[in-house]
């Protein structure tokens, strides 16, 4: 394998910072979720690399498992968001502040 | 060192990550979004996991991207072009995410695993399937279970109770 460890690490450090960047400048909640799920990512990569050069299963094996709780959260995620938006008509997070019944 | 692949798909995954943060339309963002999950599935192909590769394909890009297309097709027109930030607030970002990667990069470069190299062959996939149905198996239970309870958790939550259900009875 020509690839090292650290290029595959440097990558996720990368997506891990336009994550957090996305986290806290955006106020669209659904871009907010985008940044989550590049965040759920970078973790996902992280994990099969160094399952990948141990070598040993678990690291692959626990990104499958990341994967798919991945994909319920996104499903819980976007219906809040639905609610959210058909109680305020809008997706600006700052307008969710009352979050009473 | 890394190879021409190994660069052409990190340009790929963090451009589009950073595109689909950053487009107008949260549209074009979606699809870009795509193209990261994408390009992270590719780097697991050289990690030399197709397994875990072709479930991101599925999961990911197959349905999680298409639900949050359509979910951004239920809003309206004006709030999907619209961008709501304020000046400082990005440079504040934009320097907070040097800080994080200049400060976790320079730590990640200075310990042990710069010099980690392999020539052992890869895990056999078929290793994956066992684990999962003997050491792992109250564990896959436990996410068929959060699984099914989230996705009909999402459908409560997304149910219209102002809508009458009209059924036809002739």
């Amino acid at each position: 394998m020509s690839n090292e460890l650290i290029d595959f690490v440097l990558v996720s450090i990368a997506l891990l910072g336009i994550g957090i960047y996305g986290l806290s400048v955006k106020r669209n909640a659904i871009r907010m979720l985008f940044a989550v799920e590049i965040i759920i990512n970078a973790a996902n990569l992280n994990l099969v690399a160094f399952g990948r050069f141990l070598p040993h299963s678990g690291g692959q094996t626990l990104a499958l498992f990341s994967i798919a709780i991945a994909a319920a959260e996104v499903a819980v995620g976007l219906s809040l968001i639905i609610v959210a938006y058909r109680m305020y008509q809008n997706i600006d997070i700052a307008d969710f502040r009352s979050l009473k019944g | 060192m890394a190879d021409a692949v190994f660069l052409a798909l990190s340009v790929i995954t963090i451009g589009s990550a950073i595109a689909a943060l950053e487009m107008r339309s949260l549209i074009y963002g979606s699809i870009a979004l795509m193209g990261t999950l994408g390009g992270i599935a590719g780097f697991f192909l050289l990690l030399d996991s197709p397994f875990v590769a072709m479930f991101q394909l599925a999961v990911y890009v197959g349905s999680i991207a298409v639900l949050i297309l359509f979910t951004v097709m239920l809003v309206k027109r004006e709030l999907i072009f619209k961008k709501i930030e304020d000046k400082r607030r990005k440079f504040a970002g934009i320097a907070l995410m040097l800080i994080f990667m200049v400060a976790l990069g320079s730590v990640i470069m200075d310990s042990g695993i710069k010099s980690i190299t392999t020539n052992e062959p890869a895990v056999d996939f078929r290793n994956i399937g066992a684990d999962f149905l003997t050491y792992y198996w109250p564990a896959l239970i436990l996410m068929g279970l959060i699984l099914a309870g989230s996705v009909t958790g999402a459908l409560v939550l997304a149910r219209r109770e102002d809508i009458q259900n009209e059924q036809r009875t002739d």
